[in-house]
């Protein structure tokens, strides 16, 4: 037995609860974060990630509450991203309970924020969150870019490269999403999570897309990552954590069941 | 009121130790501290910490805590976390060389370029799920079964001198010491806090361990 493969549900979370929208449009009420977390953790769930996909201060302070709550409850390592700019924004998350925070925008427009916040926290608290968008045309050598403001800003920056940056500056784990597939339930984009995955020496986890069991099992087997992320096939209650590992134990990945 | 004081010298999150023991503790009394003079008076002494063992050596240097952690080492229940296990080594190789407590013979390592069965190159820090194989029987194991899975994160880890300290075992690239007891000191590498119910049995099964081996 070696390590195992995480499995990890993911929590948007706007205004207080649980949403999951596809394409960023028609954003579905899926619930209260509270009771979502602790149903993912009875069902087995490794991790669990809170992005909070609102930009206001209230909504931050919501957010708190949140975390405070569900660490008071459940006892597996809890990531949070969303707005995290500053060095206070990381105190406070981690004060919370939260164990790792997620930076995405802010290492973009200040890459030292990410160095400056490993070396305060320790690298295994700073999880550099990278959307990534293909960009190159049919036929040509795959080419991917990153996108900040939830998929909104190009940045021309190129993806894999960035990876390799940020975890030099001492991330200690990239989640690397697919704008492409991100709430399309077609799978992960799995050229993209094996260039990443094989070319950064942290922990990857790979997220976007995930629309059946079968896609947690490509994206650990042919995507190489160390830890699957899905949403919306856990939150409307399709499947719980267990079955997906059930499936994937039966594909010869190793879990914690 | 039997008290365990969590210590706080301002890295890591203790914050989570100190939830998940109050959610086992059955009414006794969970307190997090800094101070000296109340870390002497507890019943029972946890010291947690994750980041650089350098920073946490500083920290515990400039709040005046290392003469009553030393005190507590030789006579009370004590649970060292992640990095409150490494200090208790003599030595790490984390920034070019950073002493410990020396209270448990031995050094702290780097996981280097090890690799997989497939030759892949690991990932460092070793982060997520993995086996704890139990080294004898100790009362902190009671009703957790050799095997169970364990949540790490670290980039090093301990190697103890003699081979009796070692009370679990744990593989990635090599088999390294995931587990330590001696007398009543018990330490271990991964976070009993974030390791869902096998976590949890660990720290209730400390908050009744009355300091003896057996």
């Amino acid at each position: 037995m070696t390590l195992a493969t995480r499995i990890i549900p993911c929590l948007d979370v706007d205004k207080g609860r649980v949403v999951k929208g596809v394409r960023f449009v028609g954003i579905r009420d899926a619930g209260d974060p509270v009771e979502i977390a602790r149903r993912y953790d009875e069902q087995g769930a490794d991790e669990l990630v809170f992005l909070d996909i609102t930009a206001s201060h209230e909504d931050r302070d919501t957010m708190i509450h949140i975390v405070e709550a569900v660490a008071s409850q459940v006892f597996i390592p809890l990531t949070v991203g969303g707005g995290i700019r500053s060095v206070e924004d990381i105190r406070r998350m981690l004060r919370a309970g939260a164990d790792k925070v997620a930076i995405n925008t802010a290492a973009v427009s200040n890459p030292e924020f990410v160095r400056q916040a490993a070396q305060r926290f320790g690298s295994q608290c700073i999880v550099v969150a990278v959307d990534a968008k293909k960009v190159s045309a049919p036929g040509a050598p795959d080419r991917w870019e990153i996108f900040t403001h939830g998929g909104r800003h190009s940045t021309g920056i190129e993806a894999i490269a960035w990876a390799q940056r940020m975890a030099a500056y001492g991330a200690g784990e990239i989640l690397l999403t697919s704008m492409d597939r991100d709430g399309t339930r077609d799978g992960f984009d799995i050229a993209l999570n094996r260039a990443v995955a094989d070319a950064v020496p942290v922990p990857l986890i790979a997220s976007g897309g995930v629309g059946t069991l079968d896609h947690l099992v490509a994206g650990a087997t042919l995507g190489h990552a160390d830890a699957v992320l899905a949403a919306s096939i856990f939150h409307y209650g399709e499947y719980t954590v267990q079955d997906a590992k059930r499936h994937m134990a039966a594909h010869g990945i190793e879990v914690r069941l | 009121m039997a008290t365990t004081v969590v210590i706080d010298y301002g890295m890591g999150n203790l914050r989570s130790v100190s939830k998940a023991l109050e959610h086992v503790s059955e009414g006794s009394r969970i307190e997090i501290t800094s101070d000296p003079g109340r870390v002497r008076q507890a019943d029972r002494v946890v010291l947690p910490g994750v980041g650089a063992l350098r920073d946490c050596m500083t920290e515990l240097a400039r709040l005046e805590l290392i003469p009553a952690i030393r005190d507590v080492l030789r006579t009370r229940p004590f649970l060292g976390i992640c990095l409150g296990m490494q200090a208790l080594l003599d030595f790490s190789d984390e920034n070019d060389g950073t002493p410990g407590l020396g209270v448990i013979a031995g050094a702290v390592k780097r996981f280097g370029d090890a690799t997989n069965a497939a030759g892949a190159r690991l990932k460092v820090p070793h982060m997520g799920w993995s086996p704890v194989d139990q080294v004898g029987t100790h009362p902190l194991w009671k009703d957790i079964a050799t095997g169970s899975r364990f949540y790490f994160v670290h980039s090093y880890y301990v190697v103890p001198d003699d081979t009796r300290d070692v009370a679990a075992t744990t593989g990635y690239g090599e088999t390294f010491a995931s587990a330590l007891a001696r007398d009543n000191i018990f330490a271990v590498q991964f976070h009993p806090e974030k390791s869902q119910q096998a976590g949890l049995t660990l720290l209730a099964n400390f908050l009744r361990w009355n300091g003896s081996c057996r």
